[in-house]
Parts: structure tokens; sequence; C-alpha cells
């Protein structure tokens, strides 16, 4: 029993509820929301130390024992989503606090932000099968409402499409929780993982292992990505950034949860089908990559790799597959809200968001050319940046596994990575400076800046820093490839 | 029993999918309406149909029917509810803003 492993989801759960009544008070707003921000990071990193010392941390809702009552379990790898997802929501509230603009400011954005965090922080605390579904609407409603919000006809088209497909995605989540139940009849993720271990897994639980890959797949884009592209290039910058670093990512931690825990004694079948969709998606996604020129969609489609990059290591399952992914989790998580920070800043600066109509930005933005250069480099992986150990790790598990196939188009989807990024990099940044640069020059505001060097300070980090990661992550591993120690700490009693 | 409440909720999905697959809309819409019913009632029957009494302990019965899926639905009834009206508001304001409710003219730019 641990009260702390509740206080990432209680901090911006008050903070919005109190902001609700300060809606008029702009500064009011972004001083308590940067504050409550603040205060989560700090839970978030006393959770790891405590996690990383104790063992895997269990809440109890009401005292009720489990399998009876809804529990909340930090193992290592909801912790260190928790941190990075406390460190990137810092992040994405700096950026936003100079470029939402007062408008969206005075009309529930940072109570909605907080709400998005609230929900993200839950889904990845929960340990059961029901409560993940409503911390996923809780974070799917405050989406709704944060990608329309401003009311532009693009954002409306574009809503319209994204809740169609999430209410979709969730009715198949209900469907799939009451198939679950009438199988095995519980909903505690310990207690389902020894009951469908039990049951032998095969025939009937296949199919609703089926049936959970295809909902998270659809939430987190991996191969159902059709909705991703449009809907992810209709709202800010701001917005895109929690979205592209956060909502995808916890549609991967369901996956990786499930199938770790859950689903996890019959691979031929479930992780086949996994190894197939992420090998589609890199596929597919690389193809997107390299056919606009059009900034979001570029952005946008690097999204849809990443995701299918990380799906490999959870079809490989190998321990070195796995900590090469929950490595590669986080440092995606970071790199793509540099990616969305800094393509929302190249838009503003050029007053266009074509790559053709750009050019010679490095004289007027040289830092802002250079950190995209970076950054470029870091999420194609190469070596002192954040993104290589991930890869290397997940690389040398595809091989060990002799997924000679699936590696082979993760390397490759390295390279497409690399070149729909610098031709951003290229085209916009070098050559002739083109006269339509928007008349007024950007000029990033401090806290910008806060937001981009804390990112991109990560970046550089994570990768020269990979070695005292690695603990963590390898402890994160080490539960997922055991999913007993999880059960054990959850059902003691 | 568990057959009919199959057979009609597959009736309920099979519609629901097909008024999702139109152009308009409204009919969109109230096609996501009708597969909420359906999984909503998939719940009830997954739990197993068995008669019993209803679970408040007042009844005093040997056998009570399974509190949890009603909890779970009634959870889920809400929801469904707020993201409804939401999407309503929302169809509302994109047909006064974009003059059309068919989905077909809302494919987005020329490039796409």
């Amino acid at each position: 029993m641990n009260n702390l492993i509740v206080f990432p989801l209680l901090i911006p759960l008050t903070t919005a509820v109190l902001m609700i009544f300060l809606h008029h008070h702009i500064a009011a707003q972004r001083w308590i929301s940067a504050v409550s921000m603040v205060l989560n990071v700090a839970a978030a990193v006393m959770i790891v130390s405590q996690v990383r010392a104790e063992g895997i941390q269990t809440l109890y809702m009401g005292g009720w024992v489990p399998p009876y009552g809804i529990l909340f379990a930090a193992d290592m790898l909801a912790a260190l989503l928790v941190l990075t997802t406390a460190v990137i929501g810092t992040a994405c509230l700096l950026y936003a606090f100079r470029t939402i603009g007062e408008q969206r400011e005075r009309h529930y954005f940072y109570p909605l932000f907080q709400f998005l965090v609230a929900g993200v922080m839950g889904s990845f605390l929960t340990g059961d099968l029901f409560n993940l579904f409503v911390c996923f609407e809780v974070m799917l409603i405050s989406s709704y409402a944060l990608i329309v919000l401003g009311g532009t006809k693009r954002q409306l088209r574009e809503t319209l499409k994204y809740i169609l497909i999430n209410i979709l995605s969730s009715t198949l989540f209900v469907a799939a929780v009451a198939y679950l139940y009438g199988v095995v009849g519980t909903l505690n993720m310990a207690q389902l993982s020894t009951r469908v271990a039990e049951a032998g897994q095969g025939g009937v639980l296949n199919v609703i292992a089926v049936l959970f890959l295809i909902v998270f797949s659809l939430k987190a884009g991996l191969f159902l990505f059709f909705w991703l592209p449009g809907s992810y290039s209709a709202p800010p910058a701001a917005v895109t950034a929690l979205f592209g670093a956060l909502l995808t990512k916890v549609g991967l931690y369901a996956l990786i949860r499930t199938f770790t825990l859950i689903f996890y004694n019959d691979p031929g079948v479930t992780h086949a089908w996994i190894g197939g969709m992420a090998g589609a998606t890199m596929i597919l996604g690389g193809l997107g990559a390299l056919a606009y020129s059009d900034i979001p969609r570029i952005l946008n489609y690097n999204v849809v790799i990443s995701v299918g990059f990380i799906a490999f290591g959870l079809s490989v399952a190998t321990q070195d597959a796995l900590e090469g992914a929950v490595l590669y989790l986080l440092h995606d998580m970071v790199a793509k809200a540099l990616m969305f920070f800094l393509g929302g800043l190249i838009i503003a600066a050029a007053g266009t968001d074509r790559l053709k109509e750009m050019g010679g930005m490095i004289g007027r933005y040289p830092l802002l050319g250079w950190l995209f250069f970076v950054l470029a480099l870091a999420l194609a992986g190469v070596p002192p940046l954040s993104g290589f150990p991930g890869k290397l790790l997940m690389l040398r598990g595809g091989l060990d596994a002799e997924a000679y196939g699936l590696t082979a188009i993760a390397l490759a989807s390295s390279l497409v990575v690399l070149y729909s990024l610098m031709k951003i990099f290229m085209q916009a940044f070098w050559g002739e400076e083109k006269p339509e640069f928007a008349a007024q020059p950007v000029k990033p505001s401090r806290t910008i800046w806060l937001a981009l060097g804390m990112t991109a300070a990560l970046v550089v980090l994570l990768g020269i820093g990979s070695e005292s990661v690695y603990a963590l992550v390898s402890q994160a591993a080490d539960g997922l490839v055991h999913p007993q120690s999880y059960i054990e700490a959850v059902l003691k009693e | 029993m568990e057959l009919f409440m199959s057979l009609t909720i597959g009736v309920l999905f099979a519609v629901g999918v097909y008024l999702i697959l139109s152009k308009s809309l409204l009919r969109i819409i109230l096609g996501t309406s009708l597969l909420t019913q359906g999984v909503h009632l998939l719940l009830l029957t997954m739990s197993r149909l068995k008669t019993g009494a209803p679970p408040l302990l007042g009844e005093k019965a040997d056998a009570y029917v399974d509190p949890l899926p009603q909890a779970l639905i009634l959870t889920s009834i809400v929801i469904s509810f707020g993201v409804t009206s939401f999407f309503f508001v929302l169809a509302y304001k994109a047909y006064q803003k974009l003059g059309t409710d068919n989905m077909e003219e809302l494919r987005g730019d020329e490039h796409e």
C-alpha cells in the first residue's frame, strides 16, 4: 500500500477542477498549471526511486483487497512512463503559453490539458481493465475538445473523423471487455493473467486477444493509422506535440501491458499478428513520409513509423527487444514532442507549411535549424543521441529471435526517417532565401526556449547517459518478461 | 435466452455498421448510438442471463444476478451519453460552418 502512486492522477485532476473556476484569469491559470506540472514531476521522480528501491508499488482503492476493488499498480515501466509524461507535459505547457493564443486560453485550454494528463497518468497506473477503459475515455474526451478548440473549418472537419474512429474503437474495447469477462469472469489484470494461463490460451481467448489488438492498434496507430495523419495536422503545434508524444504511446503501453501480462501464452498467434502489423506500419508509414512535401504530414507519418518500430520490439518479446522497446518508447515520447515544437516554429517562421515555398532559413534562424538537425539524427538513431541504444537493443533482439525480415524493415525505416527529416532540413534551411517569408519574424519567447531546451537536453542526455537509464529500463523489461512478479505483487494478500 | 440476445445484438451491430458507412453525418451518429446500445446489451448477456433476484441485499434471495456488469454498463452509458452529445453539438457546429452534412464533401484539401 502506497498512497504516493495516486498523486500523478490526483494532481492534474484537482488542478483542472480548480482552474475551471479561474478561466478568466489567464495569468493565474498559467502559474497554477505550471506549478502543478512541476509537482507532478517531483511525485513521478519519487515513484521511480521508490519502485527502484522496493519493487512494484500497489494501492488498493478504498482498502478493498484485489481482485474485488480497483487498484493502482506502479511497476518500473509505468513509473518511467509517468515520469516521462510529467516532463513532456511540462514542456508542452511551457510551449503553449506563447503559442496557443488568448482565445483558446480563455476557453478552458488549461483545464482540458490537465484532464488529458490525468487520463494518461491513470491509464499508465491502473491495474484493472475497465478502469483502463475509463481512463482512456477521460483522455479521449479531453483530446476531442482540445483538437477542436478554436473551431476553424479544418479542425471541425478533422474532429468529426477523429471522434467517429475513437467512438468505434471504444465500443470495440467494451465488447472485448465483455467477451473476456464472459470467459474468465474477472477484470483485474493480475487475476486475468493467472486465469488466462490456467485456461490455456487458445481458441476463444486468442480471438479476444486479437480483438484487443485491433482496439489498441486503432488507438496507437499501429497499422490502423488511417485517421492519424489528417487528425494530427488540424490542431495547433502545442496540442499536436501533446498528442504525438502521449496519446499514441498510451495505446502502445496498453498493447505492451496486455501482451506481456495477459496474453503471453500463445505468441505463435498473437505476436505473429503484432509482427505483421508492425512491419506493414513501418512500410506504409515510410511511404507516407516519403510521399508528402508538407511539414505536418511528414511529421505525422514519422509518428506512425515509430509506433511500428516499437511494436516490432513487442512482437519479438525477448529480454533484449523489450528493453529496447521501453528505451525507445521513452526516447520517442521526448523526441516527438521536440519534433512537433520545432515543426510548429518552422511553419510559423515561414508562414506556410509547404516545403516548396521555404528556403534559406538558416541565416535568420540558425539555432532552430541546428536543433532540427540534431533531432533528425536522434530520431534516425545516430550513436551519441537518444534513439541509438533503444534501436540497437531491439535490432539485436530481432536478430537473436531470427526475425530477419522484420529487422531489415526496421533498419530500412531508420533510413526513411532520416531522409524525410533531412528533406525538411535541407529544403527549409538551405538554399536561397525566399522573399515570401512571413513579414513578422518569429521570436521564440523565453518559455518556448525553455521547452525546446528541456526536450533537446533530454534527447542528448538520454543518449549519452543511457548507461544510467539502462538500469531502470532493464528492471522494467524484467517485469515484462516475467509477469509472475507483477501478479505476486498485486495479489500477495 | 442468450442466443436470442446474441442475435439481437448482432442485428444492432449490423445496422449500426451500415449506418456508420453512409454519407450523411446524422445517420453516422445514429449508427454509433446503435453500436453502443448493442455493446451494452452484450455486456449484460456475457455475464449469463440466469434468473435471480435484483442485486439488493434487502431481497434476501437465494440467488442474485451478477451486479458487476450492471455497474460497468452504467459507467459506459454515461460515458457514451457524454460523447454522443458532444458529437451532436460538433455536427451542428460543423453544419453551420462548413455548410454540408455529406461526408463525401468533408474530404479536405485538394492535394490530399
